[in-house]
């Protein structure tokens, strides 16, 4: 694998990452990281979109005309987000309930739209798909990052399953209530973010 | 004076540069400046030193808060013998509160001040004199009985994400004191809200502990009207203290119902608005207009309100009642996230007013309004003062000869 295949793929993950880098992607990382179990299919979905879509986009980038290209490529997403929405209704209805619209607004992430536009109108399919499978899997490690913090202080469990043990409640803890809110959840991004450049010094702007 | 004044110079040396403590500078510097008026003055250009600096300002703001703090302390045990069905002298209900509330007050100040020195270590400043006032005003908003592992982290969060990503003191946006109780409120809404939270009736440091007597009832008076259904009437013996009997005006404004420490007795509030309005730390004009607003959206309520108990109650109970008038004289004028210009104070302090009696009426969930109406009028505070500056500019452009 190349240098710039292997960027492609790995860059993604930390120091070009979606979210905490881009800063792209936040309404649904706000939106469905209250557990564990929904942020991790959110993200697989996210993933699978976004690899596929570029793929398409990528092998039929030098026939769209340049005027209708955002059309076109909402189109090929629409048409894979009703896959993948269908595909969850059936085989996991709970978890497809629980997301509720937000599988329909990956059509909206500002993620797919920006690696359409950015790499795979201007890359071969195979660097696309890369691309895509990068960017998925950063965005859906923030996902499960920020969904494990809420989850464990917010309802004292991991996948639904009790974490924090019964004594810690009868010793007078209580579960913050603040972390199942969307505006914890950007607090929580924030500080990610904070020590994501403090690590990488060179993210950080003059 | 003497005395501290030679331990001060003589340990000048010991965290200057060179010495063996030159990095602990900050906070020599902050305990020195604690004590003593600075004197330097300024190598180049003209100004003009007031001996009134930040941490003298902010002593008169905690000198004020003091009435307030007694009161509640007093306040305190008092609705806990009562609770508990024992007869007990002014200074045991005094020294009941003083037990009950000294911890918060010590949890708030060790969290605060130990996060203030730290960064002050870590960027190199001067630690910053902020947390004083905020350190002191957060037991004085919260329930008797927030536990305080809770009031240390909203403590922490408060002083971290509200003020010093921010860049500290005179940076920040939101009130840090009521970021805290905000914090407090949706984190762990049972700890803040409800009947069970307002009078303590176990013990303070295992003394003078006890169980409620029957008939009592922990409900603030604001929690009674917002639990009320709808289409009661209120009559004047509606709101009733802990143990059923009615409350009056006059009750409310001296302070001898159930609610947040600092914040039961509007005359205690009061002692410290004179305070603060005769040494001009704080803006009357802020002031007067959080009464304003508030009594004149009452009133409206009053006249053309819903059929609730919270819509029918006149106005100037709502002044007196909840933390409407601390509020008013201690949050709504922070100097610093209170609008600069004068015209801007007028319509921050009747907002904030208009808005506190909105939510109170309209939002059965929240029974208070004082703390979102502070915090959603310090987002606009900035906006209004450039709103005036703009307004004057064009105005005076207007008399600009044009060409």
């Amino acid at each position: 694998m190349n240098e710039e295949l292997k960027n492609a793929l790995l860059g993604p993950l930390s120091k070009n990452n979606p979210v905490v880098v881009q800063v792209l992607g936040i309404c649904s990382s706000l939106a469905v990281t209250a557990q564990l179990k929904p942020a991790i299919v959110m993200g697989l979905s996210v993933t699978i979109i976004v690899a596929m879509s570029n793929v398409v986009i990528s092998l039929i980038r030098n026939t769209i005309p340049n005027s209708v290209r955002i059309i076109v490529q909402l189109v090929v997403v629409a048409a894979l987000v009703t896959v993948v929405s269908e595909f969850l209704k059936a085989f996991s209805y709970d978890i497809s309930v629980q997301l509720s619209v937000y599988i329909g607004l990956i059509i909206t992430n500002c993620i797919l739209m920006g690696r359409l536009e950015a790499f795979a109108m201007g890359n071969k399919p195979w660097a696309s798909f890369l691309d895509g499978i990068g960017n998925g899997i950063g965005y859906a490690i923030m996902l499960i990052i920020i969904a494990f913090i809420r989850e464990l202080f917010g309802s004292g469990t991991l996948f639904g399953l009790r974490v924090i043990p019964q004594s810690f409640y009868e010793a007078g803890y209580v579960n913050n209530g603040m972390m199942m809110m969307p505006s914890m959840a950007l607090i929580i991004v924030a500080c990610i973010i904070w020590v994501h450049r403090s690590i990488n010094k060179d993210l950080q702007e003059q | 004076m003497r005395f501290l004044k030679n331990i001060v110079d003589k340990l000048e040396p010991t965290f200057s540069e060179g010495g063996k403590l030159a990095k602990l500078h900050s906070v020599y510097d902050g305990f020195k400046t604690f004590l003593f008026v600075p004197n330097t003055t300024s190598k180049s250009g003209v100004h003009i030193h007031d001996v009134t600096d930040s941490k003298r300002t902010m002593i008169t703001v905690v000198l004020a808060l003091v009435p307030a703090m007694l009161f509640g302390m007093w306040n305190v045990g008092y609705q806990h013998f009562l609770a508990i069905g024992q007869e007990a002298g002014f200074w045991m209900q005094f020294w009941f509160g003083f037990l009950a509330v000294l911890p918060t007050l010590i949890v708030s100040y060790v969290v605060g001040l130990g996060i203030e020195f730290t960064v002050a270590q870590i960027k190199g400043h001067e630690i910053q004199e902020g947390f004083l006032v905020t350190g002191f005003i957060i037991p004085l908003i919260v329930p008797v009985d927030t536990p305080l592992w809770m009031v240390a982290i909203a403590t922490a969060f408060a002083v971290i994400f509200a003020k010093e990503v921010f860049g500290g003191t005179g940076y920040n946006v939101f009130n840090v004191a009521l970021i805290t109780r905000a914090f407090l409120f949706f984190a762990y809404p049972t700890a803040m809200s409800g009947d069970q939270v307002w009078v303590r009736t176990r013990d303070a440091f295992w003394w003078a502990g006890g169980k409620a007597v029957d008939g009592f009832s922990g409900a603030t008076p604001l929690g009674q009207l917002s639990t009320a259904p709808e289409g009661t009437v209120y009559t004047d013996g509606f709101l009733h203290n802990i143990m059923g009997q009615p409350i009056s005006f006059c009750d409310a404004f001296l302070g001898f119902i159930p609610g947040s420490v600092g914040e039961t007795s509007t005359l205690a509030i009061l002692i410290g608005a004179a305070i603060l309005l005769i040494t001009g730390v704080a803006s009357w004009k802020i002031m007067l207009s959080v009464f304003a607003g508030g009594a004149i959206t009452a009133l409206i309520f009053n006249l053309w309100g819903p059929d609730t108990a919270a819509a029918q109650m006149p106005w100037y109970m709502h002044l007196v009642l909840g933390g409407f008038a601390f509020g008013a004289v201690f949050m709504a004028t922070d100097p610093v996230t209170s609008p600069r210009t004068e015209c801007a104070k007028w319509i921050y302090g009747l907002l904030i007013g208009a808005m506190a009696i909105i939510i109170r009426v309209l939002n059965p969930g929240f029974p208070e309004g004082m703390m979102l109406a502070i915090l959603l009028m310090n987002i606009f505070g900035c906006l209004f003062d450039y709103m005036v500056v703009q307004s004057n500019i064009k105005k005076r452009m207007k008399r600009v000869p044009q060409k």
